[in-house]
């Protein structure tokens, strides 16, 4: 994908997590540029992610403001999964308080979700309340080394 | 082969609409804030992949998502008929969820392999989210399930209440044999197959029971427009706001 427009898009975060571009988030799977056309292809963390439109139209701004005609498209081609996070943007995430998601290879069996990493004191003491929280795609827990709840970027 | 992919898309779509639609109405109701966030948050999931299957109509010349969801009668609606009841205790919404959820998940993974691409693009994706709902639906039927006489006696009523809805999610469309040999999906016999199996191995773990698949009755209607008088007022309800002003700019 071409870095100029990538260095550009890196500006543009997350909403809900403003510590993470949507690059290092995963969900920019195609950029094409010709000369001063760009179409960039996106593809949401949760279909039902309510935050799509608005990262859609913050993209275009992005790119309008650097003097580009963008055209973005919605698509389910390259569907996200939370292995496209970069090691950059998992350590974001870590700094920011919310556990980064365990590899989706052990996804299969979602019993062993029970544990996470304490993304404040790294304790492994810890309890999966519910697998649904404030968004999508975080989960609750509770650290029992450290005695705080904290939230989970879920494995998809 | 359009007539019979609208068909599908259609039903599968308006399950998930009107099913969203019932789990948001336990939120600020829930019997914990846990189940309170798990049903919004399933609502939200639900209501998010109604719109991704309206989409694909669309795009096969449907009208828009919107028009297709806020301005349809209940008699144009082929969701099953039990997504559309009422929720209920929550032992009930708890059961539905777990019936539903588990045939939804078994007919996304099938999807996964249609010979319609969007399709099996979406049903990829979608599958993932709804390991999170059969896991929070297989967690609580385990444990209350086996708990109290109070919590298996009301999971088992409503369990026998709601098998026969359930047997009504795979009610069969006109267009079966044509689905199955287009690829596109492998049909509701085969579906319910699985579900039964998948339904069995998690009650089998609990203190409930299920009732002989042979004599239970399964109640139809729903894929064909025959509504219980439940699911009108659902969508006046939802399309209130909608119909105050269907132009205005969101």
């Amino acid at each position: 994908m071409d870095e100029k427009i990538l260095h550009i898009l890196e500006t543009v975060k997350d909403p809900e997590i403003p510590v993470l571009s949507l690059v290092d988030l995963g969900v920019i799977t195609d950029v094409v540029v010709e000369g001063n056309n760009v179409l960039v292809k996106m593809t949401p963390t949760f279909v039902g992610c309510p935050a799509m439109n608005y990262m859609k139209s913050e993209v275009e701004t992005a790119l309008l403001q650097q003097g580009f005609e963008t055209r973005v498209e919605i698509s389910f081609e390259k569907p996200w999964s939370s292995d496209l996070i970069s090691e950059k943007g998992k350590a974001a995430l870590k700094k920011y308080g919310l556990a980064p998601p365990p590899s989706n290879k052990i996804f299969t069996d979602l019993e062993i979700l029970e544990t996470s990493n304490c993304p404040r004191c790294d304790g492994s003491n810890t309890e999966m309340k519910s697998p649904f929280g404030p968004t999508l795609c975080r989960a609750l827990y509770y650290c029992h080394d450290c005695k705080e709840a904290f939230e989970q970027f879920k494995p998809l | 082969m359009s007539i019979a992919l609208k068909e599908l898309l259609y039903k599968m779509a308006d399950d998930q609409l009107i099913l969203g639609h019932r789990n948001s109405e336990w939120t600020g109701m829930g019997p914990l804030l846990e189940e309170d966030i798990a049903f919004s948050s399933m609502a939200q999931d639900k209501v998010g992949q109604s719109l991704a299957l309206y989409t694909l109509l669309n795009q096969l010349g449907e009208s828009d998502p919107d028009t297709i969801a806020f301005t349809r009668n209940a008699n144009q609606f082929h969701n099953c008929v039990l997504v559309e009841l009422p929720n209920q205790e929550y032992d009930f919404s708890l059961i539905r969820h777990f019936l539903f959820d588990t045939a939804e998940a078994l007919r996304f993974e099938m999807l996964t392999r249609s010979s319609y691409e969007p399709l099996a693009q979406l049903a990829t994706k979608i599958r993932g989210e709804l390991r999170y709902h059969t896991l929070h639906a297989n967690t609580w039927i385990k444990q209350l399930g086996s708990a109290t006489p109070e919590s298996i006696g009301r999971l088992q009523k409503s369990l026998d209440y709601a098998i026969p809805y359930a047997l009504g999610i795979f009610e069969a469309s006109p267009h079966e044999d044509d689905l199955i040999k287009s690829g596109v999906f492998e049909g509701e016999q085969k579906l319910k197959e699985k579900w039964m199996a998948k339904v069995e191995s998690i009650i089998t773990q609990t203190s409930l029971h299920l009732p002989d698949w042979n004599l239970a009755q399964p109640l139809f209607g729903g894929r064909q427009g025959k509504h219980s008088e439940h699911l009108q007022p659902l969508l006046d309800e939802m399309s209130e706001v909608f119909k105050i002003d269907p132009t205005a700019e969101w």
